[in-house]
């Protein structure tokens, strides 16, 4: 791999020469790109982890365009963003790229997600990888409520409303907790300044970190592949995984590829669709934020939905916050859950086929439920719905073992 | 078992489908509850919209993120014509476009003061705002004399109702659907650039897209 006599041919640009001699650059280039190896026979599903990056840089491109003229204050910031949607130039495209955005790096997330479930991408040796993937969840899940509250539409405000008071529901300290979270006795100018503050700096800093974290964890260990074989098991005479293509030329141009299509699709909405129907947009947000006048009904975003249905399946508050919560952290811990050895979907026995299709059923269908009122026979199927969810994960370390696994091949399935 | 992987995805995005399908909410429908088929894009009808809204509206609702001059640029109107036509109440073409009505009297003479209309079309639709205009009907209890089918004790008196009475019902509804039409424009002045704008982006997107292809199938010849 790296040897010394080829980090001098890498460069013959002088000024690049000189930039190599004080800096690692041909080394992290070859080490991360020309010279790191990736299966050749990634599916679908292995673009989700490069289109979520994309969209973390659009996100933060056009999220500074969005503050140099937002106003965080509840006097002002429903104003500003009506100022920036009409009189700054472009101002519109930037907030609907930022607002399309975050509904797409969710959908990005969650089918990488489901990535990891269909080839065990969370296995040994990957846990690590998984952890920190949980962790960046959890911290866009943050960052996409905190944006939601800044137009301070009438939305925005009930949302914080309902989501703060969650915290209200944990015994002895719930209420300073609340207290201290909004840093006002209601939602006020000060939890909205607060909730920018966080927004535009501190939980971005954390993401970027946790994806530096994220991608040299996984060059460490190396890709996974629809197989669920480490290709650095077969490596021929220079060391090169015999299944592995360098990571450029190959897959940046296949990556390419589906960059342009996310893009047509991601484009698509920002253009013709900013809205979706009120999914991406909702329209109770484009009424100021009023204390008095309660929306009909109190929806989060979709992609929060699932874990809302949960929450509201429950009867008693703070046993419907901690099955929220405890719905979230479930997939944490699913490393140590699946018992079953084969990684990949395609070798595994038919329960986990099953246990998985009957899940993704119950998270969209959760999803959905989230949306409607929670009475009558939505309530019952929310409820229905929320006991497949956990017994998806409580049950695993049973139906796991019992699975009769086929046998792994030894090299990668590729056909041309 | 590839079978298997097709039917988890096949009910994933099923899934997804009807969820965004039902997501899309029905509106609410009577015999005479129609869509608003509005163009955007079509600035004769934006102009007699803009007419219409500064002869009937204007004295009772504002629209306080619209600019005169901004408005008269993006439906295509001089100044001049700006001037001597729709401005009545003295403000200068870079002002926005407010009423002299204070809230309290508002409230105190409707019993609820006429809203700001810059968003009415994105808070509701268009179609409810269409249909809320067409739907007065004559009612002897209540205060203003007339009700309406869209929103029942509404506090907003049948100001079209002459109108009503003199042109015929399809002159009449093309009437309102331009005043419809111009407060769709004023919720998003940018819709109709939106989606011209749009058209090029995807278009250079699929130009790329057969470039990368091309890009793609030459690099990965070599891979067996
Ligand atoms: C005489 C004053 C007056 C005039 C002129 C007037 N309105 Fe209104 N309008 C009102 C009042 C008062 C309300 C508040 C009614 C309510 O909330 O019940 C209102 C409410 C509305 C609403 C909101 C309805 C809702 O469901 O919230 C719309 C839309 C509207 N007006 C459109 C128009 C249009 C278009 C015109 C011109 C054709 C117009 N109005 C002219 C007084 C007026
Ligand atoms: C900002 C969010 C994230 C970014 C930018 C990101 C980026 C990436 C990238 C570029 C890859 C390599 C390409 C690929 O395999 O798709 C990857 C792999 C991976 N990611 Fe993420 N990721 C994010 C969030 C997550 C989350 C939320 C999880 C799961 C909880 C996760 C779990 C994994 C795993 C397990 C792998 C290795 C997969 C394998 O080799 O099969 N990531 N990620």
């Amino acid at each position: 791999m790296p040897s010394d006599n080829k980090q001098e041919v890498y460069f013959s640009n002088p000024m690049l020469k000189w930039v190599d001699e004080r800096f690692p650059l041909s080394k992290v280039l070859r080490e991360h790109a020309t010279e790191y190896y990736a299966s050749k026979n990634f599916n679908i599903w292995y673009i989700f982890g490069v289109l979520s990056t994309v969209v973390l840089v659009l996100m933060l491109l056009t999220g500074i365009f969005l503050t140099m003229n937002y106003k965080p204050s509840a006097a002002e910031a429903f104003n500003s963003v009506e100022y920036i949607m009409r009189s700054v130039e472009y101002g519109w495209l930037m907030r609907y790229m930022h607002s399309t955005g975050a509904s797409f790096f969710f959908i990005v997330l969650y089918l990488h997600m489901f990535r990891g479930m269909l080839y065990g991408s969370y296995k040994n040796p990957r846990e690590l990888i998984w952890l920190l993937g949980m962790m960046l969840y959890f911290c866009l899940m943050a960052e996409a409520f905190l944006g939601y509250i800044l137009p301070w539409g009438n939305m925005s405000y009930w949302a914080a409303q309902v989501i703060v008071n969650l915290f209200g529901t944990i015994p002895f300290i719930g209420d300073t907790l609340v207290e201290w979270i909004r840093g006002d006795y209601y939602i006020s100018d000060i939890t909205l300044n607060r909730f920018f503050a966080l927004h535009v700096i501190a939980v971005p800093l954390a993401i970027l970190g946790l994806v530096f974290a994220h991608i040299v964890a996984l060059h460490h260990i190396g890709s996974n592949n629809p197989d669920g074989i480490e290709i650095k098991d077969n490596k021929d005479a220079q060391g090169k995984p015999i299944d592995g293509v360098a990571f450029h030329p190959f897959h940046t141009s296949k990556d390419l590829v589906w960059i342009t299509i996310f893009l047509i699709l991601y484009f698509g909405a920002v253009f013709f669709a900013p809205e979706m129907g009120g999914l991406f947009l909702e329209v109770d947000n484009f009424e100021p934020a009023n204390p008095l006048k309660t929306p009909e009904h109190i929806v989060p975003s979709w992609y929060f939905t699932p874990y809302y249905a949960i929450l509201r399946s429950i009867p008693d508050s703070l046993l419907g916050f901690i099955a929220l919560v405890s719905a979230v952290l479930c997939f944490v811990f699913l490393p140590w859950l699946d018992k079953c050895k084969v990684k990949s979907i395609r070798y595994r026995g038919w329960q986990y086929k099953v246990a998985l299709a009957i899940f993704v059923i119950s998270f969209v269908s959760l999803g959905y439920l989230g949306m409607q009122p929670s009475s009558g026979i939505y309530l019952i199927l929310a409820r229905l719905f929320t006991v497949v969810y956990f017994s998806f994960f409580l049950l695993m370390p049973f139906y796991t073992r019992l699975e009769k696994t086929k046998p792994v091949p030894d090299r990668v399935v590729y056909k041309k | 078992m590839k079978i298997f992987n097709k039917v988890i995805l096949l009910s994933f995005f099923l899934s997804l489908f009807s969820v965004v399908y039902s997501a899309s909410s029905v509106e609410k429908k009577s015999n005479d509850y129609l869509p608003a088929l509005n163009d955007i894009t079509d600035s004769k009808s934006l102009q007699r919209g803009a007419r219409n809204f500064f002869n009937y509206c204007a004295g009772c609702h504002s629209l306080k993120y619209v600019r005169y001059n901004q408005m008269a640029k993006d439906i295509g109107i001089s100044e001049e014509q700006l001037n001597s036509y729709l401005i009545f109440t003295g403000a200068a073409p870079q002002d926005v476009i407010s009423m002299n009505m204070l809230e309290e009297d508002g409230n105190r003479w409707f019993g609820k003061a006429p809203p700001d209309l810059s968003m009415i079309t994105r808070v509701n639709s268009n179609t409810y705002v269409y249909n809320f205009l067409r739907s007065f009907y004559p009612d002897k209890d209540s205060p203003t004399g007339v009700n309406n089918k869209v929103k029942d004790g509404t506090s907003m008196p049948n100001i079209l109702w002459v109108l009503q009475d003199e042109m015929d019902k399809k002159e009449f509804d093309s009437f309102v659907l331009d005043i419809v039409n111009f407060l769709d424009y004023a919720g998003e002045p940018i819709k109709a650039k939106r989606k011209s704008l749009g058209i090029w982006v995807i278009s250079f997107l699929f130009i790329f897209l057969i470039l990368s292809f091309a890009l793609y199938k030459d690099i990965w010849k070599e891979v067996k």
